[in-house]
């Protein structure tokens, strides 16, 4: 059974004259433990699709399940890396303090919360960083202090919008990997929402592609890459050219 | 971070900087005083007292008792009066400005509430209350709240929209919501209010004094104008200056302390 269900999903922002239809009638489902990007041209509506899965917008039309129950507010253990980091950081917490405040309110023991914080800050590689504010630190830190913080929450399914946007190539790589990594190891459901083609590819098992504005759902493409994935053999890979491309043909249309 | 510490040329300390910064600020005060006394000297008018007399009558009055009978009366009206206005200004605009139908009914009312010259207050509070420290209380709070409230409730209503969202999706709490987010997005807003309502404060704490008390600094400035003892009245008059700056300079290193962020963040860009 899938553990996300998005059925006709349809959002307009405003009304009358105003209007602006966002997202056109789209369905997908992803599994659990499953990894999903969605690649879509700028502005298609990606952003809106993922704040109605996360359960923070109410769509016009259509609906979002979750564990087969339709979402009316934000799930338990679901957690969201959003696009506009910076906005969504709290300038008087230091890096760490922001990290561990989603915790605050789960019942964890100070120690606990100190040990998933350092853990999580190490695997972004912020280790370092932990007493620092975010307004000091680059825009690529400060997204991988959003990741960090939606991996200390563990939870069953992570959103991630544009989750690499601002982070130089090798950071990059390394993130998509300790993605990879935790979500074997975790169990953890994703949804990647990216406009690059080719990291779409590297990281899901499947790319939805959406088309322009309003989105629809232009085609699901499942990516069977043999092996385990790696930076540059992957990458090299027949398999993963013919399907590049073919997300690329996707999207141009 | 950086702002400040590479201000100080090498060898020369903090201690150094304050202390130059002082003899400056003094250099101004000392010259300032010295014109008063020469204009006020050559003018030779009782009603115009030059600095000098100014300063051996407040010698006189301020190492006598009456001093703290009447300093003490004033200060505790004052604070108490302004920390009400404050505690009730914070809780009510942040009440107020995180409800957005609430407040637009009430902005209208609130704007016209702040417009009245707070000493309108004092007759008003003098028939509700009586004469003594309620009434002096109840106007210095009903005056000085509503800069906190404005303020508070403009703060409160800046919270970023992907900050809210994000609160939302990890399903922070709403003790945690208000004190661990509004507050502190709020916090610079409360305290530019809490600086304009303890300037508010202390005239109105003048006032309802100079109105109806039996004690307190603008009680004294009542009677020493009475009696014509004009050097003494203006050793009064020149106390609340010194009390109203002393607060202030208080309320600015409090401040700093607790907004030490903000100011960072502002000085870094
Ligand atoms: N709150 C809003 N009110 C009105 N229109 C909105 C709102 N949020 C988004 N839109 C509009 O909806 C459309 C889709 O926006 P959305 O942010 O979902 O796009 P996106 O695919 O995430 O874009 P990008 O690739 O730039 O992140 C855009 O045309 C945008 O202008
Ligand atoms: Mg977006």
């Amino acid at each position: 059974m899938s553990i996300v269900e998005v059925t006709d999903l349809g959002h307009t922002y405003g009304t009358g004259r105003a209007a602006h239809t966002a997202l056109g009638g789209l369905s997908f489902t992803v599994d659990p433990g499953e990894l999903v990007c969605i690649v879509g041209p700028s502005g298609c509506g990606k952003s809106t699709l993922l704040r109605c899965v996360a359960g923070l917008l109410r769509p016009s039309v259509g609906s979002v399940s979750y564990r087969g129950e339709t979402v009316t507010a934000v799930p338990a253990d679901l957690a969201v890396v959003f696009q506009d980091y910076g906005r969504s950081l709290l300038p008087w917490r230091t890096v760490a303090g922001n990290v561990e405040f989603p915790l605050r309110d789960r019942g964890l023991s100070a120690a606990e919360r100190a040990a998933r914080v350092a853990e999580a800050l190490s695997w972004v590689g912020l280790a370092d960083a932990a007493g620092r504010r975010p307004w000091q630190l680059s825009g690529g830190m400060q997204q991988r202090v959003c990741i960090a913080r939606a991996l200390a929450y563990r939870p069953a399914v992570m959103l991630m919008d544009e989750p690499f946007a601002s982070v130089d190539a090798q950071t990059r790589a390394d993130l998509e990997d300790l993605v990879l990594k935790l979500r074997a190891e975790a169990d953890m459901t994703v949804l990647v929402v990216t406009h690059d083609i080719d990291e779409s590819v590297y990281l899901a098992d499947r790319v939805v592609v959406l088309s322009r504005s309003p989105a629809t759902v232009v085609e699901t493409l499942k990516v069977d890459l043999a092996g385990p994935r790696d930076q540059i053999g992957t990458r090299g890979s027949e398999a993963f050219v013919r399907l590049r491309t073919e997300v690329a043909r996707l999207i141009r249309r | 971070m950086r702002a400040g510490h590479d201000r100080a040329a090498p060898g020369v300390t903090w201690a150094h900087l304050g202390l130059a910064w002082l003899v400056r600020r003094g250099l101004v005060v000392a010259g300032a005083v010295l014109l008063w006394q020469v204009i006020a000297s050559g003018a030779d008018n009782p009603f115009f007292p030059p600095p000098s007399r100014i300063a051996s009558a407040a010698a006189q009055l301020w190492l006598s008792p009456l001093l703290v009978t009447n300093v003490l009366p004033s200060l505790a009206r004052l604070l108490g009066g302004w920390v009400i206005a404050g505690m009730a200004g914070t809780v009510l605009g942040i009440g107020l400005g995180r409800s957005r139908m609430v407040a637009d009914y009430l902005e209208f009312v609130l704007a016209f509430l702040r417009t009245l010259p707070p000493p309108l207050l004092v007759p008003v509070f003098m028939v509700l209350c009586g004469i003594g420290p309620t009434m002096e209380v109840t106007t210095i709070t009903f005056g000085a709240v509503w800069p906190v409230l404005l303020n508070t409730m403009d703060g409160a209503k800046s919270v970023d929209p992907v900050t809210t969202d994000t609160a939302r999706v990890f399903r922070v709490s709403r003790t945690r919501w208000v004190l661990g987010v509004v507050l502190p997005t709020a916090l610079p807003k409360v305290f530019a209010g809490l600086r304009t309502s303890l300037s508010i404060a202390l005239i109105l704490m003048v006032i309802s004094e100079l109105a109806g008390s039996t004690s307190g600094i603008g009680f004294q400035l009542a009677i020493t104008q009475g009696q014509l003892d004009l050097p003494a009245m203006w050793s009064w008059i020149i106390l609340v200056g010194l009390l109203g700056s002393v607060l202030n300079q208080g309320l600015v290193l409090a401040e700093r302390r607790v907004l030490a962020w903000h100011h960072e963040r502002v000085g870094a860009r």
